[in-house]
């Protein structure tokens, strides 16, 4: 047994880097709490910059005025939202069928910041609507499929966290979650069909965008504080999940002796 | 294969029938909720037949899934699902039995009950023949989606409120297809692109559903 302190350094000395150097929970909790300083900066230094180009730079919009200008938080929530989903469920998958303590790990905790970017999606969505279409909320596909969509994180959360067995929850999260992002896309077509208000994609890969270049660049710049968030909480949250499940093994013992004086 | 998915059926069919009043708990609670709209929303006619599709669908999904919650509940309990789990026919057979037999004894007499509730909520006929032909195809899809969520949840202590709340999501383009092919034979559109794809997510979740609820058999009796 190998008795470096994890807390010093990322890699033993002598180590060579492998593809599965850090699904060992001890290197990946290592590695993740040096990753965590340089994330939460690059979080507030792009929200800052993001926020200041979209609400000083960023010219006022012709038809919507002002208003517009939560989509600098509405729609990079959404994207996140939607995208952690199908990140959580592919962790949750690899877990499964390789038996992957760490992906699993990963899954678990990427489920409460896909809820919580779904929920603020919403959220700006309804602040967005009120001057905009005169109500919070409308019953189009969008508004529903993403109001499903955190039904969808919710029951996930409930029923991991309604199972007292690890490996179980693990599991039955991860089958649940792939059922469901095979069901995101028939949900989305079926109230698409059902009823459509939400103005469509103003983004798209196929045409040259239609607004401002700075409009883009606060947004893009917004995506990826967002981004640089997820990972930065998600680790956070990765990181307890481990020394939880990892609680009886010498490294955790070590460490917590390290940490706490006695 | 074959004679799994027969004996399970049977057998689901026999303990059934000699609990004749647990078997009918679901219609009750269907045809009692029904009834309670009315009463809520006041009685319009022209209100009632406007929301009649939605609220028996509701009812339906609800009366599926309050009743799905016992489907491995009881062969858990003594044991008889580890056994049927170690034998060595499939166990996809024994949840597609399982599911077939849910629905032969919740899903069927909602749809024939259903003609009564067209005439409490003042249906027309064509919009009555919709909503049964609706619930034909869809009332499959409750079980099988159900099923999923009885065998996820298995043992599990709130079991009935988490079954419901990480199935419902799921059932969302069921219920829209299948409201929405009466609301179309009423404005005195052509119902058949519903009936599609109801029939397509009933394809769907057919062949997909016993395999996942067969793999949540397994975790959670591991």
């Amino acid at each position: 047994m190998n008795s470096t302190n994890p807390s010093q350094a990322v890699l033993p000395p002598g180590s060579r880097l492998r593809l599965f150097t850090f699904a060992a929970p001890a290197r990946f909790y290592a590695l993740m709490g040096a990753l965590l300083p340089w994330l939460w900066g690059l979080t507030i230094v792009l929200a800052a910059a993001g926020l200041y180009a979209g609400f000083f730079v960023a010219p006022t919009d012709a038809t919507q005025g002002e208003s517009y200008r939560i989509i600098f938080i509405h729609v990079p929530a959404a994207w996140m939202g939607m995208l952690l989903y199908l990140v959580m469920a592919f962790w949750a998958g690899i877990g499964w069928a390789f038996n992957a303590r760490m992906a699993s790990m990963l899954a678990r905790a990427i489920a409460p910041t896909g809820a919580l970017f779904t929920f603020l999606a919403l959220w700006t969505g309804a602040f967005w609507g009120r001057p905009t279409w005169g109500t919070y909320w409308v019953w189009d596909a969008r508004l529903t499929t993403t109001l499903i969509l955190l039904f969808l994180y919710l029951g996930y959360l409930a029923l991991v966290n309604a199972i007292d067995d690890v490996k179980r929850g693990d599991q039955a999260g991860a089958l649940l979650a792939l059922v469901g992002s095979v069901n995101v896309p028939i949900i989305y077509f079926s109230v698409k069909w059902w009823n459509t208000l939400h103005q469509g994609a103003t983004i798209s890969f196929k045409q040259a965008p239609t607004m401002a270049t700075t409009m883009l660049v606060a947004m893009l710049i917004m995506t990826f504080a967002f981004w640089a968030y997820a990972f930065a909480t998600v680790f956070m949250r990765t990181r307890a999940m481990v020394l939880e499940r990892e609680a009886h093994t010498a490294w955790v013992d070590e460490l917590a002796k390290g940490r706490m004086p006695s | 294969m074959t004679d799994l998915f027969v004996a399970v059926l049977m057998r689901d069919l026999r303990l059934a029938m000699r609990r004749r009043i647990d078997t009918l708990l679901p219609l009750v609670f269907f045809l009692v909720a029904l009834s309670l709209f009315p009463l809520g929303v006041g009685p319009e006619a022209q209100t009632l037949r406007q929301i009649a599709p939605g609220i028996v669908w509701v009812c339906a999904l609800l009366a599926s899934m309050l009743s799905v919650n016992q489907l491995f509940a009881g062969d858990q309990a003594d044991g008889s699902l580890e056994q049927m789990l170690l034998a060595p026919q499939s166990a996809v057979a024994l949840a597609a039995a399982k599911c077939c037999a849910h629905w032969l004894l919740t899903g069927l007499p909602l749809i024939v009950a259903t003609p009564l509730v067209g005439i409490l909520f003042g249906l027309s006929t064509p919009a009555l023949l919709a909503l049964v032909a609706g619930l034909a195809l869809g009332t499959p899809i409750l079980s099988l989606l159900g099923a999923l969520g009885a065998a996820l949840t298995l043992g599990l202590r709130s079991g009935g409120m988490l079954l419901i709340l990480i199935v419902l999501p799921l059932t969302t383009p069921a219920l829209i297809f299948g409201a929405g092919a009466v609301s179309q034979v009423e404005a005195g559109l052509s119902a058949s692109g519903h009936f599609s794809l109801l029939g397509a997510l009933l394809i769907l979740t057919a062949v997909g559903g016993p395999p996942a609820t067969a793999a949540a058999l397994r975790i959670s009796t591991e």
